[in-house]
This record gives structure tokens, C-alpha cells and sequence, in this order.
């Protein structure tokens, strides 16, 4: 049964104000989810006032001026600061989406900041994925083949074939989608949730992969797959624009097919 | 690092803002809901019907009141929100349209659908009866 309410020790309590300087006049408060392991406190929520006339446009600016000149104590991940690495997936403004890319000016009224949602919190906005790649490795994304290796050249496609793996190759597998998925909210245990069935089928599409049969095999499951019900909170968050939605119903359309 | 346990969840239903296309998702099982135990109160009403005139007469008059009669029109409209967005799963289940605009377009158009079978129901009820 699915857990509505949060267990005792994650409910977020109201942290502190970290009010800006005088004579600040553009101000824009992030509003951000904090998380200490070393107290064994509750989450909780701080306010920070920042001047957006010193602060580079994205979220992702504003969140490295509060750690460089606020807070150094808040934590998040980020690298690429353009939208590839996937590092800085969160919750921005109700949404998952990625912070490098997402623009202050979006956003109206205060900018509140959550981790991504549903997953266990190591600090601030570092959420543990270890659960998320372990089901991306279980969809096994490499390629299998019966035949050898051609000794001489790599193994070819047709421009056709190659062209069905746009829109499936790009995942940067940030978590946006499967922490936004209430599906996979409530079966995460069990339901592989949309970034890992979007990569098996990345897969299972493949013309140069001979282990069809064996993928859609490991898929026939009530849970794995069959938990979609088409929320298309995947696709409505994906930073990539890709739409793991229509590659899950592929996927069950292959299923079906197979066996008629 | 062991601490996996102690580490708190982060917050979900509680800070995601769910956008149309979801919320519809929540609806269609919640009238599913509505519609499962519309029917056991069907199956109620025709029983009483086939036993005599005042175990009927018991149902009728709380049907026919005001509250029965919202309550009612409540029930249809879960059946046509229901039926209309199940056309939209088949749609969905033949792997046709999944595009973002699609999907929301075709949320709006059960919502509309839905409310003017509704009414092209009942008005069509309230001047036959």
C-alpha cells in the first residue's frame, strides 16, 4: 500500500532567514530544503535573499552564490553547468528538472527547492540514487549479440534504424523523470520507473542487438513495466525533451505483439 | 556508509506541483473507484425493485430527493469521465498520441466531453421522466 505522508523523521521543519544586505534592491528568495546527517535532526527549510544584480541567471547561479557567499554548508551536486552531466537534477518550483537550466526568471514569487522527490536524503539536495542505477544496470544497456564481431569494421545500421534511437540515446539519466513518476513513488521496489524502461527499450530498438526476445522476457512482469499508467510526469520533466512515456507503451505494444 | 536507514525521504505528493494531464490520472481512478461501488448500489436498487414496492420505495425516495439527484448526476459524470478517458488510454494503448500538447489537448477534450454528456444525459432524463 502506498505511503501518502512522510515517515516522522522526514517531515520538514522552518529553518532560518539569511536576510540580504541593506540597500539590496533585487531581491529573489530560495527557499531550500536542508538536511544535516550529523545532527539526526529533522529536515528543514532555509531562506536566502539573493541580490539577483550580482547573480547569474539560472537556479543553478543562485544556488553556487549562496554556497560561495551565504552558506558554504549546503550541499548539492553540479558539474556541467549546461544541461549534459544531469548532476543538479532536483525539485525546482513543484517540478524535477535540472538547475543549470532552468531560469530564474521562470520562476514567479520565491524559488522553493527540494531534492528530488521520493528518495533517500544524504544532505541538502544530494538525494542516494544507489537504488535508481542499480535498475538502470538490471535493464543490462549494452549491446548483445549472437554473431561475431565483424574484424574489420564496426557493425553497421541503416540510416532508418538508426534513426529509431533518436529520442532514446540522449537520456543523461539525471532521475528527473523516475523521481517525478507517482508510480514510482509508490513501487519503486518493484516498478523500474521511466528512466530505466526508456533505456530498455533504448535496447530492445536496437537493430544491431540480437537479445530482443530475451529483454522484453525480463520485462514480463506486473511490476517492472506494467505499473505505467500514463501519468506522463516523465515526459513533462524531462530536461532532454525525451518522453519515456511513448517508449514504455512501445514496449508494451511489443509484448503484445509477440504474441499474437 | 551504513546510514541508509536513518536517512530521511525527501518530500513528494507534499511539494510536486501535478500537472493537468497527472491530476486527470488521479481522477480516472477515483471515478473507477466511484463507479465500482455505484454498481453495488445498482445491483441494491434492482433487487429491491424485483422484491416488492416498499424495499424499492426506500431507495426511490432518497434517489429522487435533491441530494439523491446531485449524487446521481455525480455517478454519470464519473461514468462519462471514466469512458472517455479509457478511449484515450486505448488511443494511448494502440501507441498514438504521447506528445506532450497531444496528451494535454486530449485531457481538456475528456473534461469537455464529459460534462456535455452529462448534461445532454440528464436533460434528456428530466424532460422523458
Amino acid at each position: 500500500m502506498a505511503e501518502f505522508s512522510l515517515p516522522v523523521n522526514s517531515i520538514v521543519k522552518t529553518g532560518k532567514i539569511y536576510k540580504a544586505a541593506a540597500g539590496v534592491k533585487n531581491i529573489k528568495r530560495f527557499i531550500v530544503y536542508r538536511y544535516d546527517p550529523s545532527t539526526g535532526n529533522n529536515p528543514y527549510t532555509d531562506t536566502y535573499e539573493v541580490d539577483l544584480d550580482t547573480c547569474g541567471p539560472m537556479v543553478l547561479d543562485g544556488l553556487l552564490k549562496i554556497k560561495d557567499q551565504i552558506d558554504s554548508s549546503l550541499s548539492l551536486r553540479r558539474s556541467c553547468r549546461e544541461g549534459i552531466c544531469g548532476s543538479c537534477a532536483m525539485n525546482i518550483d513543484g517540478g524535477n528538472t535540472l538547475a543549470c537550466i532552468k531560469a530564474i526568471s521562470d520562476i514567479k514569487g520565491d524559488i522553493k527547492i527540494y531534492p528530488l522527490p521520493h528518495q533517500p536524503v544524504v544532505k541538502d539536495l544530494v538525494s542516494d540514487l544507489t537504488h535508481f542505477y542499480a535498475q538502470y544496470a538490471s535493464v543490462e544497456p549494452w549491446m548483445k549479440t549472437d554473431s561475431a564481431t565483424p574484424p574489420d569494421r564496426e557493425r553497421l545500421q541503416s540510416k532508418e534504424d538508426r534513426e529509431k534511437l533518436d529520442g532514446l540515446y540522449e537520456c543523461i539519466l539525471c532521475a528527473c523523470c523516475s523521481t517525478s513518476c507517482p508510480s514510482y513513488w509508490w513501487n519503486s521496489d518493484r516498478f523500474l520507473g521511466p528512466a530505466a524502461l526508456l533505456n530498455a527499450y533504448r535496447w530492445i530498438a536496437d537493430s544491431r542487438d540480437d537479445a530482443t526476445g530475451d529483454r522484453l522476457d525480463a520485462l514480463e512482469d506486473p511490476f517492472k513495466l506494467y505499473r505505467c499508467h500514463t501519468i506522463m510526469n516523465c515526459a513533462d520533466v524531462c530536461p532532454k525533451g525525451l518522453n519515456p512515456a511513448k517508449a514504455i507503451a512501445a514496449t508494451k505494444k511489443l509484448m503484445v505483439e509477440r504474441k499474437v | 556508509m551504513n546510514t541508509q536507514n536513518n536517512r530521511p525521504l525527501s518530500p513528494h505528493l507534499q511539494i510536486y506541483r501535478l500537472p493537468f494531464a497527472a491530476l486527470l490520472s488521479i481522477t480516472h481512478r477515483a471515478t473507477g473507484v466511484i463507479l465500482s461501488l455505484a454498481a453495488l448500489l445498482m445491483v441494491c436498487v434492482l433487487a429491491a425493485a424485483a422484491s416488492d414496492a416498499e424495499s424499492y420505495a426506500s431507495f426511490q425516495v432518497h434517489l429522487s430527493s435533491w441530494y439523491g439527484q446531485i449524487f446521481l448526476i455525480g455517478v454519470t459524470l464519473s461514468l462519462y469521465i471514466h469512458l472517455c478517458n479509457g478511449i484515450r488510454h486505448l488511443f494511448w494503448d494502440a501507441g498514438v498520441g504521447f506528445e506532450l500538447e497531444t496528451a494535454a489537448m486530449s485531457a481538456k477534450m475528456v473534461i469537455v466531453a464529459a460534462i456535455i454528456l452529462t448534461m445532454g444525459t440528464w436533460l434528456t432524463a428530466l424532460n422523458v421522466g
